[in-house]
């Protein structure tokens, strides 16, 4: 399984505005195995869909990328394709669900042309038989009589029913990497719940990695085989879905699994993470995190803290784990995670 | 905080209803034949997909609907058909919390003068001075500075926005709040901050909420009570923990299945389980049964005994 089809490496992207340069992603690593799911978590601003946009090389104009950034895929990187490179490298290798089915889709454009068109486009297919696949793609969603629907327009279906159409428009060239930025927080959740199962049966049959972006980490736990947490424009926790959910060390990620409520939080207990995120015109010096933290240290606001390493698959980049930090005691309900996974680790061994 | 003995009802809506282009083939019955009470000082959640009515209800509750027909009480009076300085004191009472922070207001205002604007055109203030003293108190009421008071919406995050929205409907110092969806555009860390705060608030200034969103875990989490609406109908209304733990209807059941819970080892055994709409659609005669005590199903007598003895 762990096998990397996708290195990003050290990305930097930065963003010239007239206000000053917003530093939107701060030094971003990671790997993306074949066949897995991995989740980016994060606030808005946290630069999880810049770090997206940066992999579908559809970054605004005014976005800049330092040459020692490095997206690694097939043996090339990408940050130095041409726009015509990239052209057979988007939609094709690499594709992406969006948030928003009103806004993603052509309003002007029958919906099965609009699943048609990468195949005509990326394989070089007759628009009959294009037409033809992008048919059974719409039978493979779950669209009901796809056959009297293929000629229809987006305004004519529902929201779930266009969502679907953009997963088929995303799957049609059988990319290796799917990216689905917030794809379903436009959706309510028995619809949601919906279209998560349509992803993760289609990926079982197609194989391919995705990379799923969102705040909701009720979805992550459906639906991810690694969480990356992002904050400030840098990633500050990663590791299996249970170490995160289980076994999580930095204070953000305990403050983020803390503001959802579950079925047992009582009343006055659901704990908020004070304040706001930082301005990333002016990040701040040292742990970004530091002054919404509670248990920050002296130390975090003169140095960045570096990723300590809690398993071979699992690293947070908090001082608190340093040798000489004072040990803190999380928040209840994090304890009570922590619990669970002692209990976890006790069934494995 | 509700008494054990007879809670008293602020709010009651009597078979509500409201179609939208009423005899015409496109006739919309985005509320049909509603009932239910809100208590003085209860959080009531309104829960439901998109398209269920659950905003339409809060929107003519305010009166900024004219429903078609039904009756709707305040305090016992009837506010259905208010009209000029009936209906402005009636709005006085009740206010409302807007789900987008952005939208909901104006740009071109001072925070100062959004959120007196309520001061001013109920006349709550004597004079300058009492107005932005009222202003500054409500500014730290919500955990703003005072020298907010003369910045313009766009200098603020959407978290705070969100605060200046809430000040804004405590400024005429109302009984009871309105919130839809007042936390699904803001960030997971922001919505515990606002929630957290409107609890807060409810408790100091004893006001009613009718809290409405989609989010089923926050309004669990926030409300004594809970009514579920689909397609324009009330089908189940509770306690908080009833409708969560022990629910009735089979919607809400799938509704209940259908929410992402944090815990990987939950989400590996979640099944989502499907709805049949066909028994909302079979024209049998269905009546609100209260199947236990507070507990109440849309439902045939049958049905009713059925959702019972299925019941977890």
């Amino acid at each position: 399984m762990s096998n990397p089809i996708l290195k990003v490496e050290n990305l930097h992207v930065n963003f010239n505005t007239y206000a000053g340069t917003v530093q939107a992603i701060r030094d971003v690593s990671f790997d993306l195995n074949e066949g897995e799911t991995l989740a980016i978590v994060g606030e808005s601003g946290s630069g999880k869909s810049v770090t997206t946009k940066t992999l579908m090389g559809l970054n605004a104009k005014n976005a800049s990328i330092p040459d020692n950034s490095r997206l690694l895929f097939k043996d090339r990187n990408l940050l130095d394709l041409k726009e015509s490179e990239w052209q057979s490298v988007r939609g094709n290798e690499i594709a992406m669900i969006f948030q928003d089915p009103m806004t993603s889709l052509d309003p002007t454009m029958k919906i099965g042309m609009q699943i048609a068109e990468p195949l005509i486009k990326h394989r070089q297919m007759k628009k009959e038989d294009a037409l033809a696949r992008a048919l059974e793609l719409m039978k493979g969603v779950g669209i009901p009589n796809a056959e009297g629907h293929i000629n229809d327009y987006p305004h004519q279906w529902s929201g779930g029913m266009r969502q679907r159409a953009v997963v088929a428009i995303a799957l049609a060239a059988d990319p290796e990497i799917l990216i689905a930025d917030e794809p379903t927080t436009a959706l309510d959740v028995t619809i949601q719940a919906q279209i998560l199962n349509l992803m993760k049966d289609l990926q079982k049959e197609t194989g391919s990695s995705i990379i799923f972006i969102t705040h909701d980490l009720g979805v992550v736990a459906g639906m991810a085989n690694r969480v990356a947490v992002m904050y400030a424009g840098k990633i500050v926790e990663y590791g299996t879905v249970d170490e995160i959910f289980f076994n999580p060390q930095h204070p953000y990620t305990w403050g983020l699994l803390n503001s959802m409520p579950t079925t047992d939080t009582q009343v006055g207990s659901l704990e908020a993470i004070p304040g706001t995120p930082p301005d990333l015109l002016m990040p701040p010096k040292g742990d970004a995190f530091a002054s919404r933290n509670v248990y920050a240290l002296a130390i975090d606001s003169k140095e960045e803290p570096p990723f300590f390493r809690v398993s071979d698959t699992h690293y947070a980049a908090t001082w608190l784990l340093d040798e000489r930090a004072p040990k803190v005691t999380p928040p209840l309900q994090i304890q009570k995670r922590w619990a669970r996974w002692q209990e976890i680790q006790g069934q494995e061994a | 905080m509700m008494t054990e003995s007879t809670p008293k009802k602020l709010v009651e809506l009597k078979d509500l209803q409201l179609y939208f282009n009423k005899g015409k083939a496109n006739e919309v019955r985005a509320i049909d034949h509603v009932t239910f009470d809100i208590y003085e000082g209860e959080v009531f959640g309104l829960v439901g997909e998109s398209g269920s009515g659950k905003t339409t209800i809060g929107r003519t509750i305010l009166k900024l609907h004219e429903p078609t027909a039904g009756e709707i009480l305040f305090n016992g009076e009837d506010v259905t058909h208010l009209k000029g300085k009936h209906l402005s004191e009636f709005r006085k009472d009740s206010q409302m919390i807007f789900q987008d922070p952005q939208a909901s207001l104006n740009g071109r205002m001072k925070v100062r003068d959004i959120i007196a604007e309520g001061i001013d055109i109920n006349k709550l203030a004597k004079n300058k001075t009492e107005r932005n003293a009222k202003v500054q108190e409500l500014l730290k009421l919500v955990g703003l500075n005072e020298d907010h008071a003369t910045r313009y919406p766009h200098e603020f995050s959407g978290g705070q926005r969100q605060r200046i929205g809430i000040a804004r409907a405590l400024a005429v110092d109302p009984k009871f709040i309105i919130a839809d969806e007042p936390i699904s555009a803001l960030d997971v860390s922001i919505q515990a901050q606002v929630v957290n705060l409107m609890k807060e608030l409810q408790t100091k200034h004893s006001l009613t909420y009718l809290f409405i969103a989609h989010d089923l875990s926050m309004v669990k989490y926030i409300s004594d009570r809970i009514g579920v609406m689909h397609w324009g109908k009330l089908l189940e209304i509770g306690s908080a923990d009833a409708v969560y733990n022990h629910p009735l209807h089979p919607y809400t059941k799938s509704l209940l299945s259908a929410i992402p819970v944090p815990d990987p080892e939950v989400e590996s055994l979640r099944q989502h389980v499907a709805y049949d709409t066909t028994i909302e659609t079979d024209g049998k005669d269905r009546q609100m049964i209260e199947v236990n005590p507070g507990h109440f199903v849309l439902a045939t007598a049958e049905e009713a005994a059925t959702y019972k003895s299925q019941q977890i």
